[in-house]
C-alpha cells in the first residue's frame, strides 16, 4: 500500500513482552478491518454490557478505576459520575485531538484498531443512557479519519451502530467529524466550543466538568481515546483481571511514546505503575539506552506541557503519584529523551514556541507571557540576551503561574522539588504549561544561559532623554 | 450561481443533518468546500453560511482559528514539516532549511509554479520516526534531504500515485443508511431518558 515512501500504516509501535489490553491486535496486517476484530473476540465487550444493567457497567468501570489517558489521569468511572440525574438527552465527545508533543498513540489506536474504539464509545453511550456520540479526530489525520469513517460504515451495516443495536434497545449515533489544526482543542471544553462550530476556546470555569454543562449547554462526557479504547477488554475480562496488571493507584496497561535521542524509538504498551522510566529508556525489551556515544542530559516524562526530569528520576515509577511529587506529571504518555548535544536553551524555545503559537489568545496573561517568553529566549539564542533576562522569564512565568511552578529537585545545589500540580492566572493550563521547560532548565542549567548572554543589561538610550532608563556599564 | 457542485451540496446537507445545531457543521463544511477548490472562497463562505443558518462573518470568524483552512490559493501539495521538540532533536529544523533552498521558498511561501507551498507544522503524532513531514496531510517518516529532493522530483515528474490535491483529507466519507438512523437529538426535543435507561430503572423498581 505504501507507494513513493508514503506511508499507509503507522508504524513506531513495538511488541515488547508483556500484557497488552490495547495494542492486542497491532501485530495483524488488517488489525482495522471487522473480520480481524469480530474474529479475536471484537464486540464481545458491547455484548457483555447489554447483557447487563447499565448501572452494573459503570461500575465495573469504576472499580477498575481507569484512569483518563489524555493528560489529567482523571479516573474515567468517577469522572462518568458527574452527570446530573435526568438531565436528558447526555453527549459522549470523543477526543481524539491528539496534539500534544511528544505524544503518538491515540493515532495508532485509531489507525489500527477503530473497532476497538467504537466499541468503547458503544460501551459508554450503553453504561450512561448517552443517546449521540460525536468522535471529534484530529484534522491532520486523514489516514485516521478514512480508517473510522471504513469502521463505522462496516459497523452500521453489521448491526454494531445505530438503532436498535444488536437487536436490543439500545440505539445511538456514532458522527465521524473532526478539527482543522488548533492544538488548544484538546482541551475538552473547547474541543466543545469547536463541535459547537465557534473558534476552539476554553470556556470559564467552574463548571470544571463538561458532564454538569458541556454540549448545547448538556452534560457531556469527553473521554480520550486510549481510555474508550480499554473498555471492550474490560468488559470481557473484568475489573479484577485488569486490576491484575499494573500498580494498586494505577490499574491496568498504558501506551508509552518515547521519542528523542534513544536506540529505539517506540510505542510501547507496558504495565501502568510499575516499569520505570529506566527500564522503559535503557531496557532491552524497550528502548535499549541513548544513541551510540552519548549520554542522558535530561528528559520530558509527560509531554510538552511536563517539567522536564533528569537522571535521579529514573527510576520513578509511570505513575503519576510519584511522578507528582517529584515535580512533574506522566501527562499523556510522552517521553522525550535528551542527550547531552542538547542545547538546553534551544530546546526550551522550542516548546514555548508551540505554546505561544497555539495560545488561542483568551486570557491575556497566557496570549502575551507566550509571546514575550518565546522572544526572550530567541533573543538570549541568537546572542541578543540581557543579564536580567532569565528573572524576566521567571518572572513573566509567575504572571501566567503564581507562586512556586512545578519542578524537580537539584541535588547540586540542595533544592527541593516542587510538586504538580502549577496554580493558574488562565483559564486552561496552556499557558502554565509555557512555563515548565523554562523553569526547569533554568532550576538546572542556569550557566547555560550566562553563558549566552554577553551584552549589557539594558540597553544604552541615546534619544531625546525621555525615557532614558539606567545604563549599566558591564 | 452556487459554490458547491450538486454532488457536493448533498453531502453537504447530509452532513449538517446530522448534528442537533446546523452551525456544528461549519467546520465540516469547510473542509468540504476546501476540498471541492483547494482553498476557501468567499462564495464558498457564504454558502456555508446559509447552509449553517449563520452570517459569513460568523463563518470567517470560526475558520480564521483554525490554521488548516486557507483563505487565498495554495500550491497543489501542501507540505509541513514538523519541527517541534521530538523531531527538532533528530534534524527537523535542518530539514525545513533544506526544504526551503530545495523550493526556493521561505516558510508559507508557495513556489512560483504554484505546485507547492512550505509550511512548518507542530507535533503531528509520528514522534519515534523523527524527522517527520506531510504532504496533504500523509505522512512521510524518517526523512532525509536525500528524501525530500527525491519526493519534490517524484511529485513534479507526476509520480505522486494515491496523493490527493490539497483539502482532501478522508477519502472515505461515513454513511448512514436512514433504516439505521438511530436518530439526530437536539437538546430541546429529548427531555426523557432513553427507553434502555428507562426499561433498567423499571425493571429495578419492580424488584425493589
Amino acid at each position: 500500500m505504501a507507494t513513493n515512501g508514503y506511508v499507509a500504516h503507522a508504524p513506531g509501535y513495538v511488541d515488547n513482552e508483556g500484557p497488552k489490553i490495547v495494542s492486542e491486535r497491532f501485530g495483524y496486517a488488517d488489525s482495522f478491518t471487522l473480520a480481524r476484530f469480530e474474529a479475536t473476540g471484537g464486540y464481545e465487550g458491547l455484548r457483555a454490557a447489554l447483557a447487563r444493567r447499565p448501572a452494573d457497567v459503570h461500575d465495573e468501570v469504576r472499580s477498575a478505576t481507569v484512569l483518563g489517558r489524555g493528560g489529567a489521569g482523571f479516573p474515567a468511572g468517577v469522572k462518568w459520575g458527574f452527570l446530573p440525574p435526568g438531565k436528558f438527552p447526555y453527549y459522549l465527545v470523543v477526543n481524539g485531538d491528539e496534539s500534544e508533543p511528544g505524544t503518538y498513540k491515540d493515532r495508532l489506536l485509531m489507525e489500527r484498531d477503530p473497532h476497538q474504539l467504537i466499541e468503547g464509545c458503544l460501551i459508554t453511550c450503553y453504561a450512561l443512557g448517552l443517546t449521540q456520540c460525536f468522535l471529534y479526530v484530529r484534522g491532520e489525520m486523514a489516514l485516521a479519519q478514512e480508517r473510522i469513517a471504513t469502521a463505522l460504515n462496516e459497523a452500521y451495516d453489521a448491526g454494531y451502530v445505530g438503532r436498535n443495536i444488536l437487536d436490543t434497545d439500545f440505539s445511538v449515533d456514532i458522527v465521524l467529524t473532526w478539527g482543522a489544526g488548533a492544538y488548544i482543542v484538546g482541551e475538552e471544553t473547547a474541543l466543545i466550543e469547536s463541535l459547537e462550530g465557534n473558534r476552539g476556546m476554553p470556556r470559564l470555569k467552574p463548571p470544571y466538568f463538561p458532564a454538569a454543562i458541556g454540549l448545547y449547554g448538556q452534560p457531556t462526557i469527553v473521554n480520550n481515546v486510549e481510555t474508550l479504547a480499554n473498555l471492550g477488554w474490560l468488559l470481557v475480562n473484568g475489573a479484577e483481571q485488569y486490576k491484575s496488571y499494573g500498580s494498586e493507584a494505577s490499574p491496568g496497561t498504558r501506551l508509552f511514546a518515547v521519542s528523542g535521542h534513544v536506540r529505539r524509538p517506540g510505542v510501547y504498551e507496558v504495565e501502568h505503575g510499575v516499569t520505570t522510566f529506566r527500564e522503559l529508556i535503557y531496557g532491552d525489551n524497550f528502548c535499549q539506552g541513548i544513541r551510540e556515544g552519548h549520554e542522558l542530559k535530561m528528559f520530558i516524562p509527560g509531554g510538552g506541557s511536563a517539567p522536564w526530569f533528569f537522571e535521579e528520576h529514573l527510576d520513578l515509577p509511570l505513575e503519576a503519584g510519584p511522578v507528582g511529587a517529584a515535580g512533574s506529571m506522566l501527562g499523556s504518555g510522552a517521553i522525550v529523551v535528551m542527550d547531552d548535544t542538547t542545547d538546553a536553551v534551544k530546546a526550551t524555545l522550542r516548546v514555548v514556541r508551540f505554546f505561544a503559537r497555539e495560545s488561542c489568545g483568551k486570557c491575556t496573561p497566557c496570549r502575551e507571557g507566550t509571546t514575550w517568553e518565546e522572544r526572550i529566549l530567541q533573543r538570549i539564542l541568537d546572542g541578543e540576551g540581557r543579564h536580567s533576562d532569565i528573572d524576566m522569564l521567571l518572572d513573566i512565568g509567575d504572571n501566567i503561574s503564581p507562586g512556586p511552578y512545578p519542578v524537580a529537585a537539584n541535588p547540586h545545589e540542595g533544592l527541593e522539588a516542587v510538586p504538580f500540580p502549577p496554580k493558574q492566572t488562565t483559564i486552561c493550563p496552556l499557558g502554565p504549561s509555557s512555563v515548565a521547560p523554562i523553569v526547569s532548565t533554568i532550576r538546572r542549567f542556569r550557566h547555560e544561559y550566562e553563558a549566552k548572554i554577553t551584552r549589557r543589561d539594558s540597553i544604552p538610550v541615546r534619544a531625546q532623554g525621555v525615557f532614558v532608563t539606567e545604563c549599566s556599564s558591564d | 450561481m452556487s459554490f458547491f457542485t450538486s454532488a457536493n451540496l448533498d453531502i453537504a446537507r447530509e452532513i449538517v443533518s446530522r448534528y442537533p445545531v446546523p452551525r456544528s457543521a461549519l467546520i465540516p463544511l469547510l473542509h468540504l468546500a476546501q476540498e471541492q477548490h483547494g482553498w476557501v472562497t468567499d462564495d464558498a463562505m457564504r454558502e456555508i453560511a446559509d447552509l449553517c443558518g449563520i452570517t459569513p462573518a460568523e463563518v470567517k470568524g470560526t475558520g480564521s482559528f483554525y490554521e488548516m483552512f486557507k483563505f487565498g490559493p495554495v500550491g497543489s501539495y501542501l507540505i509541513n514539516v514538523c519541527t517541534n521538540i521530538s523531531c527538532m532533536l533528530l534534524g527537523g529544523e535542518e530539514l525545513l532549511d533544506h526544504a526551503q533552498q530545495r523550493l526556493g521558498v521561505k516558510t508559507g511561501g508557495t513556489t512560483d509554479d504554484g505546485m507547492f507551498t512550505l509550511e512548518d507544522v507542530e507535533c503531528v503524532a509520528a514522534c519515534t520516526e523523527a524527522p517527520c513531514l506531510q504532504v496533504n496531510y500523509r505522512y512521510r517518516l524518517r526523512v532525509t534531504n536525500n528524501d525530500f529532493d527525491e519526493m519534490i522530483d517524484d511529485i513534479r515528474a507526476g509520480r505522486v500515485d494515491d496523493l490527493p490535491q490539497h483539502g482532501t483529507l478522508a477519502r472515505i466519507r461515513q454513511r448512514i443508511p436512514t433504516d439505521k438512523l438511530a436518530g439526530v437529538v437536539h437538546p430541546d426535543d429529548a427531555r426523557e431518558a432513553p427507553v434502555w435507561l428507562a426499561r433498567n430503572a423499571a425493571e429495578d423498581s419492580v424488584v425493589g
